[in-house]
């Protein structure tokens, strides 16, 4: 560990509003992308599933 | 010898159905992979590499920023060449990446410009200034949204393609701008201390974390562009006999 304790972690020195508001906005934003990429492939099998039932009903 | 294996994998990877089931091959030890070298990297980034002796623990930004900066570089040179595939060859699988590669490049350069504004301040006392590297830096970031724009406004997709193809393309240069920039113009951003030829002037402690980090984020976006890859291929071949079959089992 670079650090002496948790708090001292939590503080990075004087820095610590800069580098987790760093680390925070890019968490969010890099799991939100891979939530979207997901839920896209979700949506597309979904839709794809009701085309068929409608199809197969209308046989 | 190469020159064939080359050509087939061009053939192959140029099929949707065989690109999809080759990813639905790669991505379950895939993901797990970049997931484990990308928190790695930061983690030891974060808590275990020595403090700068001059910057403090504001320098433990860069294991964000360099992961991400160097992301929306390679994607963006993927796109162009995606773009150019696309263009002259028509190919099917060129058009299903050039929609793919953009959205997560797009948050890897805002991720970029973010953490270097937020980096700039401790450092150099302000969170933005128009020089070369910042500026062509945000004009990767347009580019990206520009690619992206144009293929939700044009119905068409083959259509879509080829115009943001185009675009694609016409923003290689910027990437070479972005990339020479700190060596052509003087800039207030530092030139680079990672290099793959010859000695890096970065501290070994604080370059191994680094490179792990990068190596994690770059998997991560290939996870990224292979998922919305394959939703994009089971869209486009919805009438096919292959995706009706999967789409019937469940998606499996």
């Amino acid at each position: 560990m670079a650090f002496e304790s948790f708090a001292d972690f939590l503080a990075m020195g004087k820095h610590g509003f800069f580098v987790w508001t760093a680390y925070g906005i890019s968490a969010v934003l890099v799991i939100a992308n891979m939530v979207l990429a997901l839920r896209g492939q979700g949506k597309v099998r979904e839709t794809l599933a009701r085309q068929q039932r409608r199809a197969e009903v209308d046989e | 010898m190469v020159w064939q294996t080359i050509k087939r994998w061009y053939h192959m990877l140029g099929s949707p159905r065989y690109f999809h089931t080759f990813s639905s091959r790669v991505l379950p030890w895939l993901t797990p992979i970049a997931l484990i070298t990308l928190v790695t990297g930061l983690v030891w980034g974060l808590a275990f590499a020595p403090s700068d002796y001059q910057q403090g623990n504001s320098y433990r930004i860069i294991f964000i920023h360099v992961p991400a900066s160097s992301g929306a570089l390679m994607g963006y040179m993927a796109l162009g060449v995606s773009g150019l595939v696309a263009v002259v060859w028509r190919m099917k699988m060129a058009e299903v990446m050039l929609k793919a590669i953009a959205p997560f490049g797009a948050a890897l350069a805002a991720i970029s410009l973010i953490t270097g504004s937020l980096w700039g301040k401790p450092t150099w006392g302000t969170y933005w200034q128009w020089d070369a590297r910042m500026t062509s830096m945000l004009i990767l970031l347009f580019m990206y949204v520009g690619v992206i724009a144009l293929q939700n406004v044009i119905r068409e997709p083959r259509q879509a393609a080829r115009a943001a193809g185009l675009l694609a393309i016409v923003g290689v240069i910027n990437v070479v701008i972005v990339k020479y920039s700190v060596e052509w113009v003087q800039t207030l951003h530092q030139g680079s201390t990672l290099k793959l030829f010859g000695e890096s002037t970065i501290n070994p402690a604080m370059k191994y974390p680094l490179l792990i980090s990068m190596l994690g984020m770059w998997l991560l976006y290939a996870v990224n562009v292979l998922i919305r890859a394959r939703s994009e291929v089971e869209w486009r071949e919805r009438r096919s006999k292959w995706v009706q079959t999967l789409i019937r089992e469940g998606g499996k």
